[in-house]
């Protein structure tokens, strides 16, 4: 994975240094709260219910072992004991406290790590594949690139005050595990007919009030050329971009607004006269920057076929686990498996201390010292000897962390609701708890297959309610939490967003709703139809109908 | 009235005696608008000597145990997350009980 | 208001005219508007000329004049309006404009390092603490992760020295 250089260490020893000296004007009262938002905004520090909550930025979902117990120490030093893992691939601090932020901050930077741009109208967090370097369909590991764009994002002096928050994505592969098409700019390495490598561009996609699905603006970027590109997209936004209406600031609204074929030609227009300029990337940057992404030292093993592998296996809670939490791997021998954070019952995303150690420590001893975050509030360890399987899985469940339900119905996304969010209507993390223990057969489950459930406390829609196979969003009514339900999302290549389903529904009733609709499913299935699958063919009325035929 | 505390963002109510209080059960309670904006006003001073931010005015109404914030939000933020009982006010002792 | 330029705090040599006040005898900065109005008539007067570029109007409006303006006043109606930093990256690298461009409005202390990277190079303050803050708001940060409009080295540069960027254009 990278690693800081000695201009990356003084950035962001400055960047500390320059937020402590904020906070002690804040402090001291040079700074007004108002003036101070915006600062500490741009530092990930948010106040929300009951404390500050810190968010801490984990470039593309990647950690290594040390920086996870690094996390580990800071939850125990500055909070109470646990974090929470965000569908950015972010990790949240809910109790942190003003005074003791810039000796957190001094602690991260110790391992490499940051809260620079985890907030605020600035470029955030880029994301990637969290299966990034193992994917078997990979053109090239997204990595390099995210890094790429997270160091020119980063203290951007022209785009620090966008219109709107500004996010990026990557993949590498034309399997979308990233949610491209749902970013302000989604950015998919591809290879041209001469086999040069380069990147197709979208622009547009977005959650949110106003879901839209990314528009691709260009089929081949050349590689120097991403910066370049990525400058025109956003100085286009950044001057055109509306300001007077929060809800309208994104750039998908502009998009729509001017037309995408006359978006794009302002784009082009603006590229072509910084092409090849100042931002252009030289090679010898690109090949810094790859060789951190090498791959790891693997022996030398067998070809095994996991399927048959797992279908062999004697310990049947093992098989389950093996069937939905282990992923092929591009080298033999190996696989990548998802480590569950949604214990039913549990809340997603969450992860103690405790959790944290305990991991950091497989990892060194299972996937040489690497943890991946993805935006599915799971961690991945991405390069497993299969002989090592059965040992790895033991310990996971020592530590609370071997749920067989990767992929399944409760492996619910969720964002942080009413509980904690100083934005929400109604609480969310209840709800995925309810259904998790309603669905708490795991036999069950593996029949349902595949389901994506995702939930919302508001609209601003950080649980991705708009994507999932079946979404959630909590809602105000008439002072009371309620539901509405939307089927038929999708955040992958084939990205689609789903349909309200009618009315919505009580804390009560909307956990009777999903069983409706799974139960709809169910009955309506053919043979190997996945939930996405049969909503697609079958459309919404069947649901519709069972869900409100008491009505 | 209610706000949040500049140090550690922890959650406070404007008591009787002219202070903040962690405790929802010690806030004043006003009956009418005039009242309630004149309250606002008394939080100046908090606000200028850096002890809170963020002052508001929220709505409680009176039941068999006595007052009660009308809106869920509010008595999340007077007890602590509803998914985490061993943390927040509720944990310590002083928490608003649902 | 304070007025500083190139790190050094100075008396005003300008004077902003509303658009309805007589010229005064000097240096006078007038509208955009007034500009495209009054052109020929301002330069007549053989008196140094700036004008106030707003947000929402293009750079290129003054494309063919900017070598006979003095200064050109950018205007942050709110910190949270970023337009003008693309505005000044735009005078400086693609029109290679020289003369002054001055940050207007609300200009807070912790934006200036990004104002100056982007070519802004005179600040009108609010108060003179904020003059001293200057100088070390300016310093706070020295790794830069992109070129931009000021003269300082960004880090691939730094990574890879001059040779590593063979054709690639100079930060303008
Ligand atoms: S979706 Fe709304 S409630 Fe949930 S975390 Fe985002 S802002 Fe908060």
């Amino acid at each position: 994975m990278y690693r800081y250089d000695e201009f990356d260490h003084r950035l962001v020893a400055e960047r500390v240094q320059q937020f402590r000296g904020q906070v002690g004007r804040r402090l001291s009262g040079e700074l007004s709260e108002e003036e101070f938002r915006p600062l500490r905004l741009m530092n990930g520090l948010y106040l929300q219910l009951h404390a500050y909550m810190l968010r801490i930025a984990i470039p593309y979902g990647t950690l290594s072992a040390r920086q996870l117990r690094m996390l580990a120490t800071i939850a125990r030093r500055y909070d109470k004991g646990y974090g929470h893992f965000t569908t950015r691939q972010n990790l949240q601090f809910n109790w942190v406290k003003l005074a003791e932020v810039p000796d957190l901050l001094a602690d991260l930077a110790r391992v490499e790590m940051h809260a620079m741009q985890t907030s605020g109208n600035c470029i955030r967090n880029v994301t990637a594949d969290h299966l990034a370097g193992v994917a078997a369909d990979e053109i090239e590991d997204s990595r390099i690139w995210a890094e790429i764009i997270r160091q020119w994002s980063t203290l951007h002096p022209e785009f620090s005050f966008l219109p709107r928050k500004f996010k990026v994505a990557v993949t590498g592969s034309p399997r979308d595990r990233a949610a491209i098409a749902v970013h302000d700019i989604g950015i998919r390495v591809v290879r041209n007919g001469a086999g040069e490598v380069g990147f197709a561009i979208l622009v547009g996609g977005g959650q949110g009030r106003t879901p839209v699905i990314g528009t691709w603006i260009r089929d081949f970027l050349p590689r120097a050329e991403l910066l370049n590109y990525l400058e025109a997209i956003l100085r286009v936004y950044n001057l055109l971009g509306r300001r007077d209406n929060l809800y309208k600031a994104r750039i998908k609204i502009l998009v729509n607004a001017v037309g995408a074929d006359a978006f794009r030609a302002m784009v082009e227009a603006e590229w072509a006269t910084i092409r090849g300029g100042a931002l252009a990337l030289p090679e010898a940057e690109i090949a810094r920057i790859r060789a951190y992404f090498a791959p790891p030292a693997y022996r030398a093993l067998p070809t095994v076929d996991l399927a048959s592998a797992v279908r062999d296996a004697r310990d049947p809670a093992f098989a389950a686990w093996a069937r939905t939490n282990v992923h092929p791997h591009k080298v033999a021998g190996y696989a990548a498996v998802t480590v569950s954070l949604k214990p039913h019952g549990g809340v997603p995303g969450d992860m103690t201390a405790e959790q944290m150690d305990a991991l950091a420590d497989l990892a060194e001893r299972f996937s040489f010292g690497e943890i991946r975050a993805t935006h599915e509030q799971n961690l991945v360890l991405a390069d497993v000897e299969q002989a090592a399987l059965p040992d790895l899985w033991r310990a996971l469940g020592a530590a609370g962390l071997a749920t067989a339900n990767a992929g399944l119905l409760t492996d619910i996304i969720c964002c942080p609701g009413l509980d904690y969010c100083n934005l929400a209507n109604a609480r969310s993390i209840p709800i995925s708890q309810r259904i998790g223990q309603r669905f708490d057969d795991l036999a069950r489950l593996h029949d349902i297959g595949p389901l994506k459930i995702k939930i919302s406390g508001c609209i601003n829609a950080c649980g991705h309610h708009h994507v999932g196979h079946i979404g959630i969003l909590g809602v105000e009514k008439h002072g009371a939490e309620a539901y509405q339900v939307s089927l038929g999302g999708s955040g992958d290549e084939n990205a689609a967003l789903g349909e309200i389903v009618g009315p919505s529904f009580s804390a009560d009733a909307v956990v009777d709703a999903v069983e409706t609709i799974v139960a709809t499913y169910v009955g309506t299935r053919t043979a190997d139809e996945t939930f996405l699958d049969t909503y697609r063919r079958v459309g919404l009325k069947p649901f519709k109908e069972a869900l409100y035929a008491a009505h | 009235m209610t706000a949040n505390r500049l140090s550690d963002g922890a959650v406070v109510y404007f008591d009787a005696a002219g202070g903040w209080s962690l405790n929802f059960a010690e806030a004043a309670t006003v009956s009418d608008r005039v009242a309630a904006e004149a309250l606002l006003d008394r939080a100046m001073p908090a606000v200028k000597a850096r002890l809170i931010i963020e002052p508001y005015l929220m709505e409680v109404a009176l039941d068999t145990d006595g007052w009660r914030p009308t809106r869920e939000r509010e008595r999340i933020r007077a007890a602590g997350p509803t998914v985490r009982r061993d943390l927040g006010k509720q944990a310590e002792g002083f928490g608003f009980k649902g | 208001m304070p007025l500083i330029r190139n790190g050094q705090p100075l008396a005003d040599p300008w004077t902003m005219v509303a658009d309805d006040a007589p010229l005064p005898a000097g240096a006078a900065i007038v509208s955009l508007a007034r500009w495209l109005r009054d052109r020929d008539a301002l330069l007549g007067r053989n008196q140094p000329i700036g004008i106030v570029l707003p947000p929402d109007q293009a750079v290129d409006e003054l494309g063919p004049d900017l070598d006979r303006l003095g200064v050109v006043a950018l205007e942050f109606r709110s910190f949270r309006d970023g337009r003008a930093y693309s505005q000044a990256r735009l005078l400086r690298e693609r029109y290679g404009y020289t003369g002054e461009i001055r940050a207007t409005g609300q200009v807070l202390r912790d934006q200036l390092l990004f104002m100056e990277r982007c070519g802004i190079d005179s600040f009108v303050l609010p108060n003179d603490s904020a003059v001293t803050a200057w100088s070390e708001a300016i310093r706070e940060i020295s790794v830069w992760y992109q070129p931009a409009a000021d003269r300082r080295t960004w880090v691939v540069a730094a990574r890879h020295g001059a040779s590593a960027l063979d054709g690639c254009a100079p930060a303008g």
